[in-house]
């Protein structure tokens, strides 16, 4: 059973906000959500996958990029070439 | 909604000219939103890029440029491709071009509900559990989601990377086919992609193909209309001179809960990347970062979007990574194992795209019905297999699409069964 305080805890965790009826809210979805998942439990073990697709690779050149102000051209705050960002401490 | 557009199937429209001429010469085209298109608001259906204008075009936006397409429209879709309605997008949701008191399906319903309604002949969709065909069977129009692998997803932002495609959707199997034919090269800006051309003229002849028909596509919470529609279809298949065999999957039992597990995994760290920084709504950079990352954050995504971030981290964190992310990467071994044993057996697996017609807007409000309405779709994502979703009949005038999925890299196969059956009910 998931409680209020586990989603206040794990909202902390992803970095997303949420209201107070949120948590009510979200709470009983995620009960019922993992209840659900709890079928899991009962997958047998040990069973090879199949078919797997692996990465393919490349030589590593350098090809042309972006030019700098295109690249920083989506924030909102900027300094020269530098993108300003909240303080951490 | 604007008044050109009453589905409210796009959510920017634009007019990006061809750069080159080719097989897609004097059409036009919709692209989802959530595939950028350089100098064209690419939003995925969220408050959170609102504004943002991609510095670059998607590899398939490349090709249908250069294969002479102009590109008229993003289209509407749920945010981040997260839902089954477009209800989830923060542009409010489309409509179905059969029945606009319903919804078109999702996530790429505004692909649908503009192909659907005529509005255009080809879009580009994505499906990471369905979103592709679900939307082309509730409109009644062709979806492929092709193998993994086979379109690059170079400029498609990300949800759940080892599941998602791009793909064709349009009104005829033949046009299916041609799309996929100019967004399937090789891109090396895709580690996972596969030189694996799709040069193909779709064939009729469907004799002598094996055509296995799961049971469980047809069990519990499937209408009983829409599934006598499919054996219809599948019928006639048969008298095209496909062999049809009863076959079964097991592990259909775990498959969703697999899926909604890693897509919600893979979506809480895709989108952490969301931090009001380098692009999307501004975050206060004289808050303290946390608080101005969790505010912004709050005001820029939807509730399923939260939703699915919050579970997919509860998924990885210490303590339930082992019981919920390890147990769903092995029930997805499971799902490759069952489609590798079936496809030693026959050709193709038939069943129906969806369980029902399209909801009303408004009647999947409960996420975990919504949910396991994707119970017939996500099984192809999970082995990266192909799989079309073609119009076979109707339902109360509403469509229903007959789903064939082959082998990885059979795409061919797939299309070839499905333009078969087309011929034969036009």
């Amino acid at each position: 059973m998931i409680e209020r305080k586990d989603v206040e805890h794990i909202a902390e965790l992803a970095d997303i906000g949420i209201t107070g009826e949120e948590i009510e809210e979200f709470t009983h979805q995620f009960n019922a959500i993992l209840e659900y998942f709890d079928i899991l439990d009962q997958v047998p073990e040990g069973t090879e996958g199949g078919t797997v697709i692996y990465n393919v690779l490349r030589e590593d050149e350098i090809t042309p990029s972006l030019p700098l102000h295109e690249a920083i051209g989506n924030a909102h705050s900027c300094e020269e070439e530098f993108i300003r960002a909240p303080r951490v401490m | 909604m604007a008044t050109d557009d009453p589905l409210n199937a796009f959510i920017t429209r634009c007019h990006i000219p061809p750069s080159g001429e080719g097989r897609l010469s004097g059409l036009t085209i919709a692209v989802k939103d959530n595939i950028s298109t350089r100098g064209v608001q690419t939003t995925c259906g969220s408050q959170i890029l609102k504004g943002y204008v991609p510095p670059y075009d998607a590899f398939a936006v490349e090709r249908l440029k250069a294969e002479g397409a102009t590109i008229i429209g993003k289209t509407n879709m749920d945010e981040f491709g997260m839902g089954n309605t477009t209800e989830n997008s923060a542009y409010g949701p489309a409509l179905n071009p059969v029945d606009p008191t319903r919804v078109p399906g999702g996530s790429s319903g505004g692909s649908g509900a503009a192909v659907g309604a005529g509005m255009i002949p080809l879009a580009l969709g994505t499906d990471t559990g369905g979103s592709i065909r679900c939307p082309a069977a509730f409109c009644g129009i062709v979806g492929l989601k092709p193998t993994y692998g086979r379109v690059s997803r170079y400029g498609l932002i990300a949800y759940a990377n080892s599941l998602e495609q791009i793909g064709p959707m349009a009104r005829t199997v033949g046009e299916v086919s041609l799309l996929m034919s100019v967004i399937s090269a090789y891109d090396p800006r895709d580690s996972t992609a596969q030189s694996r051309p799709f040069d193909h003229t779709p064939s009729s002849d469907v004799g002598g193909c094996r055509i296995g028909v799961v049971e469980e596509f047809f069990g519990e919470g499937v209408d009983h209309r829409v599934a006598s529609t499919v054996f219809s279809a599948i019928e006639r298949l048969e008298e095209l001179g496909a062999e049809i065999v009863s076959c079964s999957m097991p592990s259909m039992r775990y498959a969703l809960a697999a899926y909604y597990t890693t897509c919600m995994s893979e979506a809480s760290s895709n989108l952490a990347r969301y931090d009001g920084i380098r692009y999307g709504l501004a975050s206060d950079d004289r808050k303290q970062w946390h608080h101005a990352f969790q505010e912004e954050r709050q005001q820029g995504f939807g509730k399923e979007v939260r939703r699915r971030i919050m579970l997919g981290t509860f998924a990885l964190s210490t303590g339930y990574y082992g019981k919920y992310y390890v147990k769903a990467q092995m029930a997805r071994a499971n799902v490759r194992a069952d489609f590798a044993r079936l496809f030693s057996d026959v050709d193709l697996l038939a069943g129906p795209t969806m369980p029902t017609t399209a909801f009303h807007l408004g009647e999947k409000s409960d996420p975990l019905s919504s949910y396991l309405a994707d119970i017939l779709t996500v099984p192809a994502n999970l082995a990266g297999v192909p799989a079309i979703s073609v119009p076979c009949g109707t339902v109360e005038r509403l469509p229903v699409g007959l789903q064939l999925m082959g082998r990885h890299f059979e795409d061919e196969r797939v299309v070839d069964a499905a333009f078969a059956f087309e011929r034969v009910v036009s």
